[in-house]
């Protein structure tokens, strides 16, 4: 079963709340944690893991062969990411900007074009006790994070309980992450902001026909915008944390809720009780 | 002898528009007959790589030289790589960029004068990493 953790705004304890889910969960499911916010992941720094690998992320970039190539200028006008340009007897490649569709060595006349790997990232796969632990992670100066995204979804084990930390906002990254979970758990906080940017992320999931619910974390502060619209809007409130000191003090230390109160496990394996009921799937324990 | 000039209407007093890559048109003009046309910029609105979309279709149009405001990084090396001379840092109208040019005011800017993506206002990180 896939369940990915999503919000439109960031900063709302997403990382959290994904971390303190799989830990609740560790000892009764076979649980992974995929961290798929590739820009900066973070949530090995709650769960501790220790890595064993390492996989190179790759996409394709044009490479001319100029004994080929007559400059005929096809593949500039083909690209539709402006990543060549042929200028009298030069083609120029700018491979941060290529997405490695292919067009150009297609189309190419002259089979003057093949394609070498670009590398723009990483994925590293490990453990953190008993959750297996894997995270993307975009290279120094790449711009493009959604193929990371996909890599690190590879290793989702749809017979265990993959967690996917997904980033904040509604972009590409963040759809290719959603997309084909079971359930997206959507973190906000109860203020006007919380709300603007909880709408855009469930215009999102609604898209992509993954069903949803809500985590509303820092209750006690803000206004009653976000639960009316969840009335509203039909979105289940599965769970509410508060703004409480302790939570806070243990978050600072980086240490996720449900490992520093471990009263809270249980309100997280509730989650899943209540995701599971919504989606008719049951995952059977170990 | 031609020169393209980034421009915002199709008229020599036209402001010089600041921006190479998304500017909204070209003015390329014969700086001794004022002869002009003009030519709609396709880059203006592409979702990356505006300067070089906008740099490849300056190569087609036989010009010297390329007169605007700013010129990153990207745009640069295509139109060097075309041998056209770059002129940026230019403000007022087309008129005077064009006058200013045969009096040898300017000189050829070897180097972009800023980063890629500045002309994209509304912040940065708009259009990178793109729809993929």
């Amino acid at each position: 079963m896939i369940i990915s953790v999503a919000s439109g705004k960031g900063g709302t304890g997403k990382t959290m709340v994904a971390t303190s889910f799989a830990f609740s969960l560790k000892n009764d499911f076979q649980v992974q944690l995929l961290d798929a916010d590739v820009e900066e992941p973070n949530s090995h720094i709650f769960l501790k893991p220790v890595f064993d690998k390492t996989d190179e992320v790759s996409v394709t970039v044009p490479s001319v062969n100029k004994d080929r190539c007559n400059y005929c200028g096809t593949c500039a006008e083909v690209c539709a990411f402006n990543a060549i340009a042929v200028v009298k007897d030069v083609v120029l490649t700018f491979p941060e900007l290529c997405h490695g569709c292919g067009a150009c060595s297609y189309l190419c006349p002259r089979q003057a074009i093949s394609e070498i790997p670009n590398r723009i990232g990483v994925v590293e796969t490990g453990s953190a006790g008993k959750i297996s632990f894997v995270q993307g992670k975009l290279g120094i100066g790449q711009t493009m994070p959604t193929p990371v995204v996909r890599k690190v979804k590879d290793y989702v084990n749809r017979k265990k309980i993959a967690i996917i930390d997904a980033a904040p906002g509604t972009s590409c990254p963040v759809i290719a992450a959603i997309k084909d979970s079971d359930f997206c758990l959507l973190v906000t906080e109860p203020t006007p902001f919380g709300l603007n940017d909880l709408k855009l992320a469930v215009e999102t999931v609604r898209q992509l026909e993954v069903p949803c619910g809500l985590v509303l974390n820092r209750t006690g502060v803000g206004d009653s915008g976000v639960e009316e619209y969840c009335r509203k809007a039909n979105i289940p409130i599965l769970l509410t944390i508060p703004l409480d000191l302790n939570i806070a003090r243990f978050y600072s230390e980086g240490i996720t809720l449900a490992e520093g109160m471990p009263e809270w496990q249980k309100e997280f394996r509730e989650v899943l009780q209540k995701i599971q009921e919504i989606t008719g799937e049951r995952n059977s324990s170990t | 002898m031609k020169i393209a000039i980034s421009a915002s209407s199709p008229s020599l007093d036209s402001e010089v528009n600041p921006r190479f890559g998304r500017c909204k048109m070209f003015i390329i003009a014969n700086p001794e007959s004022m002869d002009f046309e003009t030519i709609d910029n396709a880059g203006e609105s592409a979702g990356g790589g505006a300067g070089i979309a906008t740099a490849q279709m300056i190569t087609q149009k036989g010009v010297e030289a390329v007169i605007t405001g700013n010129c990153g990084p990207n745009a640069h090396k295509v139109l060097t790589a075309a041998g056209i001379k770059i002129i940026t840092g230019a403000n007022g109208t087309v008129r005077e960029a064009i006058e200013d040019y045969k009096s040898g005011k300017f000189s050829a800017s070897d180097e972009p004068n800023v980063s890629d993506h500045f002309g994209m206002g509304g912040g940065r990180g708009h259009g990178k990493g793109g729809a993929i």
